[in-house]
């Protein structure tokens, strides 16, 4: 269920040693053809094992350029549909389209902060090392079930 | 210059050091630097991940639901009777306990992070996590698929959780597109942790780590059966095909004793793209049928009875809905369907025509958030749920310990929940490891310095992308005290580097020297492709080991088969070859594969029973043994005579399971 990279679109990540779909795929599956050796389009990107895609979408979401899409897997899936998504900075729209035409959009909320933006220790305690051995973290967010001793046999 | 075949070795001293980045790995590197920073003492870090953080391991897609969250209205004590239901009466109820009071911690940061989590207001309307109503912290309520469940808008999830990790941990403490290929014991002292070797997938570099203390999660096991599809779509396993057993073969080559390897998952998914049924059992009250619309657990319903207690809970175990359906496929009354038309309009009668549209919004949500392809399979099929249902189908099996599984590692506990500290069955327990179920620090292996958490722990299970990260929080407290107890411990690799080199890039080698011999570079006598040692594997596991291909079934005759066939490929992995890395790190993904397998097979071999029917039958010993089989088995591995040594340990219950069945 492979992902593939449009020749129209793909800009190669502009050169940059490190493409973004390179950077991202869990799988190690997307690859620079730098001299074109690999595909015939020089400096565009290509799935180079496309038995091996989870199609997990990371690709797909992060290519700046929104080269890449998917065509499901050409062994089980009849031709003809789409799913294709545009990741915001807080949302994410998705355009479905159906082999019968059907068209279908949604859009989802990703996350409620603006990307980069955690201070993981902003505002919380020091740890306190004498509590090293005990149960709990270093900082309490009001979700520690301390648990009903009753219910434990051999206490 | 370093060039393929000729590497750069870095060699690197930490005191602890992460292999993986997923959800363990990530409560690890948010919760270990708050701890060292307390100590005053200079403790460095090193956390490598064969992947990008960001989406890396089992939650790159995202996720749809939380699996696990307690709530202030259920007991520890409540989740470690349902983990143990669900896996058949033997888990370790220390552990999940110990779980079940940590995790809603790191739920809680997820959502101060921005994990946007459902809510229900007053009149039970849902509300995706967007809109500003009360945090869980402060009391809101989360939308509840599931006793255990709560949902989510949980596409960024991994995203979140890999932000707050990398900068609690520091970027320069992070290195990405290592692969660790092997763990190192000490030169003085074999019981105890040294190292790690991996290498680079991006520069030709191999990396040698010395660490005091290890954690090792690098997730599950994918891959080591033939999947249902075999052409392209090979990629879309249920587990994500990148976790491939690493965790479990470095731990047993490391002299680590596993657990319950014998345990697998089979989950029950929609056929082709094992899209997610959670949602659709629980929150749309949705059936599943065969192909004449009777619900085979109702009309099978008697077919429980034959596994008492397990089969008489409220929720009965997951492998025991499966023995209820593949009744119905064996004899030929599938496809099985889930009857998505029928819960749909049932939920129409009862909500506003702004909650239906909602609601098919959160029905193609669940699959968008997770499983992408699963839309892309409903796209091709036309199918649109509210208009025809979809066929679901037990999917190959997968080995993992964090989601409904319980295979991994022996793992110390916690002592203050009454585990047992001495050992109920002596018999054929090898004399260096520990009794009981608290032997050293929490977390830790029955290697020195060596933790794992999150699908790496066995015995447990049902901790899911949650309890995962609160595992590798709980890990850090105890690795940092374990350092700071061994501060004059100076650990020494029992390998040299050379042959640790030498080890990593044989399968560059072997390309190297025997290429030219023949014309057609992935046919020649001297070497076998990655690729073709996974077929061969996936071959004889499906065959032989209780695959789709026998329904699940398999005897101790084809175990020997399967026996003799794996030893072949042990010796014919040294022929591995690497055309480049990134067949450098199929071959080392498909030999962890392999030695997980191998684990998998003496398990089965050795428990004279089928303690999970559903997930796999030995036809010759077709039944559950409560007498004699309800205990762990357990396994160490020798990594110079590469045997198996098998053996029972004492099961005990610590909280009353009785509870279940009133
Ligand atoms: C399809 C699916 C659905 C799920 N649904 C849910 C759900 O709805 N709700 C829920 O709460 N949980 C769900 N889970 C479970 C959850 O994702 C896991 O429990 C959790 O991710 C386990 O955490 P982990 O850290 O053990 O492993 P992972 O998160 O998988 O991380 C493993 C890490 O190890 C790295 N790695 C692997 N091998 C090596 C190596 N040799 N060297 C270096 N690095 C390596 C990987 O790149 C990755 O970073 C689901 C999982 C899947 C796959
Ligand atoms: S991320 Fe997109 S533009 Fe960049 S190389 Fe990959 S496909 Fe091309
Ligand atoms: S969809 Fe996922 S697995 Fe497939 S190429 Fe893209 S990032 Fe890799």
């Amino acid at each position: 269920m492979p992902t593939f990279v449009r020749t129209d679109k793909c800009d190669g990540c502009k050169g940059q040693d490190k493409t973004a779909c390179m950077y991202i795929c869990p799988h190690d599956l997307m690859k620079l053809d730098k001299d074109g050796s690999e595909t015939g389009h020089a400096m565009k990107a290509y799935n180079q094992e496309p038995e091996q895609c989870w199609e997990c979408y990371s690709c797909v979401k992060i290519c700046p350029q929104q080269a890449i899409e998917c065509r499901h897997y050409a062994d089980v899936v009849p031709l003809g549909g789409s799913v294709q998504p545009l990741r915001g900075t807080d949302s994410i729209m998705w355009t479905i389209k159906f082999r019968n035409g059907t068209m279908k959009r949604f859009k989802f909320p990703i996350r409620t902060t603006p990307e980069g933006s955690i201070d993981p220790y902003g505002g919380k305690p020091e740890a306190d090392m004498s509590k090293i051995e005990d149960n709990m973290f270093f900082v309490q967010h009001n979700g520690y079930r301390a648990g009903d001793p009753s219910e434990l046999i051999c206490k | 210059m370093a060039e393929f075949g000729n590497p750069d070795v870095i060699e690197e001293e930490i005191d602890i050091l992460l292999i993986g980045g997923g959800m363990a790995c990530c409560g690890t590197a948010y919760e270990l630097p708050r701890w060292i920073e307390a100590s005053g003492e200079n403790v460095t870090v090193k956390l490598v991940d064969k992947a990008a953080m960001d989406r890396s391991g089992a939650v790159a897609q995202g996720l749809s639901a939380i699996n696990t969250y307690i709530g202030d209205e259920q007991d520890p004590a409540d989740y470690a009777r349902m983990v143990s239901n669900d896996l058949m009466g033997i888990t370790r109820d220390d552990l999940a306990y110990d779980l079940g009071r940590h995790v809603d911690e790191s739920v809680h940061l997820f959502e101060e992070w921005g994990l946007p989590i459902w809510k229900t207001d007053e009149n039970g309307e849902r509300f995706d996590g967007s809109k500003g109503m009360p945090s869980l912290a402060d009391g809101g309520k989360p939308v509840r698929s599931g006793k255990w469940q709560i949902m989510i808008n949980g596409e960024s999830y991994k995203w979140i959780v890999a932000e707050a990790a990398k900068k609690a941990l520091g970027m320069e403490n992070i290195e990405e597109r290592i692969f660790i290929v092997k763990l190192i014991n000490d030169k003085n002292d074999p019981s105890r942790i040294a190292g790690a070797v991996g290498f680079s997938t991006r520069n030709h570099t191999i990396h040698v780590y010395t660490a005091k203390a290890i954690l090792l999660a690098a997730g599950g096991c994918v891959n080591i059966f033939r999947p249902r599809s075999v052409g392209e779509g090979t990629g879309r396993a249920w587990y994500p095909v990148w976790n491939a057993g690493s965790t479990y073969t470095m731990a047993a080559e490391a002299g680590a004793e596993l657990t319950l390897m014998e345990n697998r998952f089979v989950p029950t998914r929609f056929k082709d793209g094992y899209g997610p049924v959670g949602a659709w059992f629980l929150l749309f009250k949705a059936q599943a049928t065969n192909a004449f619309g009777e619900k085979y657990m109702v009309r099978n319903k008697e077919m429980l009875d034959d596994y008492p207690p397990y089969g008489q809970a409220a929720v009965p175990a997951s492998c025991l809905r499966n023995h209820l359906m593949l009744k119905e496929m064996k004899e030929g009354r599938g496809p099985i369907y889930m009857d998505t038309v029928t819960a749909l309009a049932n939920l129409r009668e009862t909500l506003s025509p702004r909650e239906v549209k909602h609601l098919e919004a959160e029905a193609w949500e669940d699959f968008l958030d997770m499983c992408v392809g699963q839309c892309g399979v409903w796209v091709g099929e036309n199918i649109e749920p509210e208009k025809k249902n979809s066929e679901l189908m037990p999917t190959e099996p997968y080995l993992l310990g964090s989601h409904s599984g319980c295979c991994g590692i022996w793992c110390s506990g916690p002592t203050d929940v009454g585990a047992p500290t001495t050992e109920g069955l002596g018999e054929g327990i090898p004399e260096h490891l520990p009794s009981g179920w608290n032997w050293g620090y929490r977390g830790m292996t029955t290697v020195s310095g060596l933790f794992t958490a999150g699908d790496g722990v066995g015995a447990s299970g049902h901790k899911f992308s949650s309890g995962s990260h609160a595992e590798g929080r709980m890990c850090a407290k105890s690795m940092l005290k374990y350092v700071l107890d061994n501060k004059d411990f100076k650990p020494e690799l029992d390998t040299s580097v050379e042959d640790l080199v030498e080890a990593v890039y044989k399968p560059v080698r072997t390309f190297l020297e025997h290429k030219d011999y023949t014309t057609a570079i992935d046919v020649n006598p001297h070497y076998i492709t990655p690729k073709m040692f996974q077929f061969r594997l996936q071959k004889i596991m499906d065959e032989y080991v209780a695959g789709c291909a026998t329904y699940y079934q398999t005897n101790a005759e084809m175990m020997k088969v399967a026996g003799e066939k794996l030893d072949m490929m042990k010796e014919d992995a040294e022929k591995m070859r690497a055309k480049d890395l990134h067949e450098l790190l199929r071959a080392w993904e498909n030999f962890h594969r392999l030695v997980t397998a191998e684990a998998h097979l003496k398990h089965i071999e050795f428990r004279q029973e089928s303690r999970y029917p559903g997930f796999y039958y030995r036809t010759d010993k077709n039944f559950v043994d409560e007498e004699n089989w309800h205990c762990f088995v357990n396994s160490i591995y020798d990594k110079e005579t590469k045997k198996w040594t098998c053996f029972k340990r004492a099961h005990v219950d610590l909280v009353d399971k009785s509870k279940l069945f009133k």
